[in-house]
């Protein structure tokens, strides 16, 4: 068995660790402001003139801001995985110690009806779709924690 | 009737091109208000020094010059000339473009136009691959097309303020009665709330019939000093403000087409969210408050939307909306009537015409001549929305 090629979705916005994924942010060494994505040019609080930020792994737990799913098919360029679409999850994640909310898709399996506002999830890795070299081409999801498993 | 304020300017003339899925250029539906506005105002193409166009992203270079478009359109007089993008908003933009030229003193008369041809659908990226773009990005990591945000500020509505899959319906059943009688509405029939809690889940908790439709259309506003206006007609609608604020940081609310907040660790939140400051920053410049308003045009993108924007223009405090919409005080014949064009709801949006048919209408309102909608005595009215990339806009009439 060979394994399959596994390549980002973009580069540099999160780390390739299979087990304990992170979202690659910046940090401003000035001020403290976290950036996602790390694509800041310079610190965005108005009040800080930092040009250099730092990139720093972000939190890899948060909590549901909010969410909804997407039952009719994305137009490109989202690029169906399946050869049908299948309704999936979008969750807004707030991640406490960065002070950032950001979004993801939530892992295929869960509905609207197993998250909620203030629903505990973690950052886990997931093909988004195969390349046309039939490679798997990589993406950050959240999926819920399950009550009571270790943090 | 309103005093006049020191910078206050005149809206002359209005005029729309109905909205729709006509499938003709965009050119003729703003020659079409245009043509419109300059009769309704009573003034020739030949009497307008500055021509303000608001840009449209799906119809090649012409759309991007739209103001050069529409000057040529009508027939090249030699007239200033600007154009404006500013998503959503970029009708008031390019009103604000008229309206400080003719505040500075450098002309009297400016026409500003807007129209736009829509595909059928979700609104999509510019084609081509670019990875740089959050536009493109949203799209293609998340599947997050603009119906997502518009959910994910529903969902947080219900768990903050209780908000109910019928009192969105109610809106749209109340926006969808309000347009009935507007000539320039693409949609004019009465929906109950089972049809649409009955209609397909788009993004969950929004329904087919709870999110606006992309339309054709195009609407052109006459923009005139005040001096210029009296000598024309007694008693001209004004426009007392405009507003076109930016966000200010640490912006915590997910706005289209970001994929991430602000970070809030290092600065503390501002006094006001982007949407509440929209509106704020319009009743500062005018020095009109929330409670002298007789009607309201908002941005209901969708159904939950327009319960947001009750509180962002300070109709209420956070958390009342779905009472004032239950008590009645937001349809025709309430305290203050929101939408009674029929809002995005029954005209789908038509993006660079969008914020000029809001001005269109509440112009209408302030002059008794909203036929089958009118909400009687208005004397004040604002408009209200809010678009991509930061930008949002409000403009405050009076009479």
């Amino acid at each position: 068995m060979t394994t399959r090629t596994r390549v980002p979705a973009v580069e540099g916005w999160f780390t390739m660790d299979a087990e304990a994924p992170a979202l690659i942010g910046q940090r401003c060494g000035s001020c403290g402001t976290s950036v996602f994505p790390g694509t800041a040019l310079a610190c965005p609080n108005p009040h800080c003139t930092q040009t250099e930020l730092d990139r720093v792994e972000l939190s890899r737990r948060g909590t549901v801001w909010s969410y909804t799913d997407a039952r009719y098919q994305p137009p490109p360029p989202y690029l169906v995985p399946t050869d049908e679409h299948e309704p999936f999850c979008i969750a807004a994640v707030e991640l406490a110690a960065d002070g950032l909310v950001v979004l993801g898709q939530v892992v295929p399996g869960v509905t609207v009806d197993d998250l909620a506002v203030g629903t505990e999830v973690e950052l886990v890795l997931d093909t988004l779709f195969t390349d046309d070299e039939d490679r798997d081409v990589i993406v950050w999801k959240w999926k819920p924690v399950d009550a009571g498993s270790p943090s | 009737m309103t005093a006049a304020g020191p910078h206050d300017v005149a809206v002359l003339g209005v005029g729309m091109h109905p909205w729709g899925k006509w499938g003709k250029n965009f050119v003729e539906y703003g020659l079409a208000a245009a043509t419109d506005a300059l009769r309704d105002a009573g003034i020739a193409w030949t009497d307008v020094q500055f021509v303000s166009g608001a840009d449209t992203m799906r119809n090649g270079y012409p759309g991007y010059v739209a103001g050069a478009t529409f000057a040529q359109a009508l027939g090249w007089t030699g007239a200033r000339v600007a154009s404006s993008y500013a998503a959503c908003a970029s009708g008031a933009t390019a009103l604000e473009a008229a309206r400080t030229r003719i505040l500075a003193g450098l002309c009297d008369v400016a026409l500003v136009v807007g129209a736009d041809t829509t595909p059928k659908g979700f609104l999509a990226p510019n084609a081509g691959d670019r990875p740089d773009d959050p536009d493109w990005l949203r799209f293609r990591l998340l599947g997050a097309t603009n119906p997502t945000y518009f959910a994910l500020a529903a969902r947080r509505r219900m768990d903050l303020h209780g908000a109910t899959d019928e009192d969105f319906a109610k809106v749209k059943v109340k926006n969808a009665n309000h347009g009935l009688a507007n000539p320039n509405a693409r949609y004019r029939k009465a929906v109950t709330v089972e049809e649409v809690l009955g209609s397909p889940m788009v993004a969950d908790p929004l329904r087919l019939l709870e999110i606006c439709a992309t339309s054709d259309g195009g609407a052109a506003v006459v923009l005139t000093s005040v001096e210029y206006a009296r000598r024309h007609t007694t008693d001209p609608v004004r426009v007392a403000a405009v507003s076109t604020v930016t966000p200010t940081f640490p912006n915590t609310i997910i706005d289209l087409p970001d994929l991430a907040s602000d970070s809030s660790v290092s600065v503390g939140v501002p006094e006001r969210t982007f949407k509440q400051s929209i509106a704020h920053a319009a009743y500062e410049e005018a020095g009109i408050g929330p409670d002298e308003l007789s009607v309201a045009e908002v941005y209901d993108l969708s159904t939950a939307l327009e319960l947001d924007w009750y509180e962002d223009i300070g109709l209420c405090k956070p958390g009342n909306a779905e009472r004032l919409l239950r008590d009645g005080d937001t349809t025709l014949g309430g305290r203050i009537p929101v939408n009674p064009s029929g809002g995005l709801a029954c005209f789908g949006e038509a993006v660079p015409a969008q914020a000029l048919a809001q001005v269109c209408e509440i112009t209408w309102q302030l002059r008794g001549q909203a036929t089958g909608r009118q909400v009687e005595g208005a004397t004040v009215g604002v408009t209200v929305n809010q678009g991509l990339f930061g930008h949002g806009s409000a403009v405050l009439l009076a009479r």
